[in-house]
């Protein structure tokens, strides 16, 4: 990246709110091209954006045109949506077409968005888990399969392929305006599940946060896989209490009893899969991040609570 | 001022209260720690422990004012009693001292986070699961730490085994190694009588998922308990084979039973 040339970044994922918080910091020193699986975003003259599906031939199209230096791929499908297969096709495979096309064209520098949902929500689990923990998801529900796939993926690449500069980050839960998971959701309604008697520690970065974390983790090719996580910390319960969430008790023994409700209320913000991350702690430990890419939340705790507090009802 | 503080107020002792703020904790924004710990709740459970501790156990414990007044430090102790009481005894002890009070953390055993209500609240009053990650993680952190290296090998022992050191695991040592951590043995005397337990049923604990089932009255009876403290032991972080490592845990077993031996010749009575 010399001073002459402005880097052109492809920033995939667009139609989100993380993307666009992105983009948004970059756009005045990088030429960006935006994608999504989903929808067509409009994101202002200056930024090309598209729709399309990574499977398809015509995303090639997009590399040979631009002549990317780097991409940012944070347009994961949540595991909230779409069928498995779907999400597997798209998350896992759209994926390994991204870093084929991304080493075929030469790209230097590649952020991928993880999530510590890879972990795995397991009732013997540490606190302040580090990178080089199993990944224990994908023993809870085959539908964290894909979020698991997609990591192992972009590492083997990492490692095969040094010269893409990889650097692949897995977030605690992402919150605040416009974030639409099922933590937010969560957060911002009326009334919020919890299984009885667990109230298990959570990590909460707001979006503002995360999108400069990418920022700086994109300037800087350090390869790796980091954890991104403010060094604070809140029981499930409490956090509800502040965001002014009714809890609605679900019973938790036998174990097949709040599966059992949760499968058959499907609800988008409770899935029955996620149901352990609700019952036992997966806190991460960010500080190898902070230390190497001098990252230091700025929105404490609160301050996301009352945003959520107050914008319960939305006129 | 608000229900939630009045009644507060009259449960937790101002002066307690004071004494824990004075304690620095590694905490969050909402005084939490990664492991669950509560800034708050911590005032309740020890409000309720000093009834328990001064009132109903009546516990001497001397040699408390060994234990470092800051850094890692590795708390090992001896287990009886069924229930992790011996744990709670020594946290207060050290959590009341005068002088350099700290909030110990107890390493706990690995079913009590799937058990709903007592699993968190455990946690909210400093105790951790019991996995080696955490232990070091903490002592990284400079607490101090509290490690019954006989696991349920030793809480679940009957009475007729009382006062008897059931195997050391060596993993207590090789954190205290690495992360240059004193190690303070404390002989614990009178838990073995809070529940004497005359069998444990294997069938009924497997079919639980609990680690024993004791056949025992459904009280916790008045003993009074002793703790003696002894001097802080010293170990270097030099890389020696597993054998060298079981010998220095052979040591501090050894200074834990002096500690008991001598807690048991100073006890006057059972109760």
């Amino acid at each position: 990246m010399n001073e002459q040339h402005r880097p052109r970044i492809l920033v995939t994922g667009a139609a989100g709110a993380l993307a666009q918080q992105v983009i948004d910091r970059l756009r005045d020193h990088c030429d960006l091209v935006a994608v999504d699986f989903r929808e067509q975003v409009y994101l202002g003259d200056d930024i090309p954006s598209y729709c399309i599906d990574f499977n398809k031939r015509v995303f090639e199209d997009l590399f040979r045109r631009y002549r990317f230096d780097g991409v940012i791929h944070l347009g994961r499908i949540m595991s909230s949506q779409l069928t498995r297969m779907r999400r597997y096709n798209a998350n896992v495979l759209g994926t390994q077409k991204l870093l084929d096309l991304s080493h075929k064209y030469g790209i230097k520098r590649v952020v991928v968005l993880s999530t510590f949902h890879v972990y795995g929500a397991v009732a013997y689990n540490p606190a302040l888990i580090d990178e080089e923990a199993p990944l224990k998801g994908v023993g809870l529900s085959a539908d964290l399969v894909d979020s698991v796939e997609l990591e192992n993926l972009a590492n083997i690449y990492l490692w095969r392929y040094p010269e893409l500069n990889i650097t692949i980050i897995r977030p605690c839960n992402i919150v605040g305006p416009g974030v639409r998971n099922s933590i937010s959701t969560l957060l911002a309604s009326e009334r919020a599940p919890v299984l009885a008697g667990f109230s298990p520690m959570m990590q909460f970065i707001h979006i503002d946060d995360m999108a400069d974390a990418i920022v700086l983790a994109y300037n800087k090719p350090k390869r790796g896989v980091f954890n991104v996580a403010p060094e604070d910390w809140v029981a499930y319960q409490h956090a509800l209490r502040l965001c002014g969430c009714n809890r609605l008790l679900i019973p938790s023994i036998p174990p097949v009893l709040p599966k059992l409700i949760l499968s058959t209320l499907n609800l988008r913000s409770f899935p029955s899969y996620l149901m352990h991350f609700f019952k036992y702690p997966v806190v991460i430990d960010g500080r190898a991040f902070a230390r190497e890419f001098g990252f230091k939340p700025r929105r404490p705790l609160k301050e996301i609570f009352r945003f959520y507090r107050e914008n319960k009802k939305p006129v | 001022m608000s229900l939630a503080s009045i009644i507060k107020s009259k449960l937790v002792p101002a002066e307690l209260s004071e004494q824990i703020d004075r304690i620095r904790k590694p905490i969050g924004s909402l005084g939490y720690d990664p492991w669950g710990y509560n800034n708050e709740a911590i005032k309740y459970g020890l409000s309720l422990t000093k009834q328990i501790y001064e009132k109903y156990f009546r516990v001497q414990a001397s040699g408390i004012e060994k234990i470092p007044a800051d850094g890692p430090v590795l708390i090992i102790a001896n287990h009886s009693g069924q229930l992790p009481i011996d744990g709670l005894l020594i946290g207060y002890a050290l959590a009341a001292r005068k002088e350099n009070p700290r909030i110990p953390r107890a390493m706990i055993e690995r079913f009590f986070p799937t058990v709903p209500y007592l699993g968190n609240l455990l946690n909210e009053v400093g105790a951790v699961l019991g996995d080696p990650v955490n232990c070091a993680k903490m002592l990284a952190n400079g607490e101090a730490v509290i490690v019954f290296p006989e696991g349920v090998r030793g809480s679940g022992k009957l009475y007729q085994d009382r006062y008897q050191l059931k195997r050391f695991g060596n993993g207590f040592m090789h954190l205290a190694m690495k992360y240059k951590a004193p190690v303070v043995p404390v002989g614990v005397v009178g838990c073995e009588e809070t529940i004497p337990a005359i069998a444990n049923i294997k069938p009924l604990a497997k079919a639980l998922g609990v680690p024993y089932a004791p056949v025992a009255l459904p009280v916790v009876l008045p003993a009074k308990v002793h703790l003696n403290i002894g001097d802080p032991m010293y170990f270097d972080d030099l890389e020696i084979p597993e054998e060298k490592v079981t010998d220095r845990v052979e040591q501090v077993k050894a200074e834990i039973s002096k500690l008991i031996d001598k807690g048991l010749s100073e006890r006057k009575r059972l109760f």
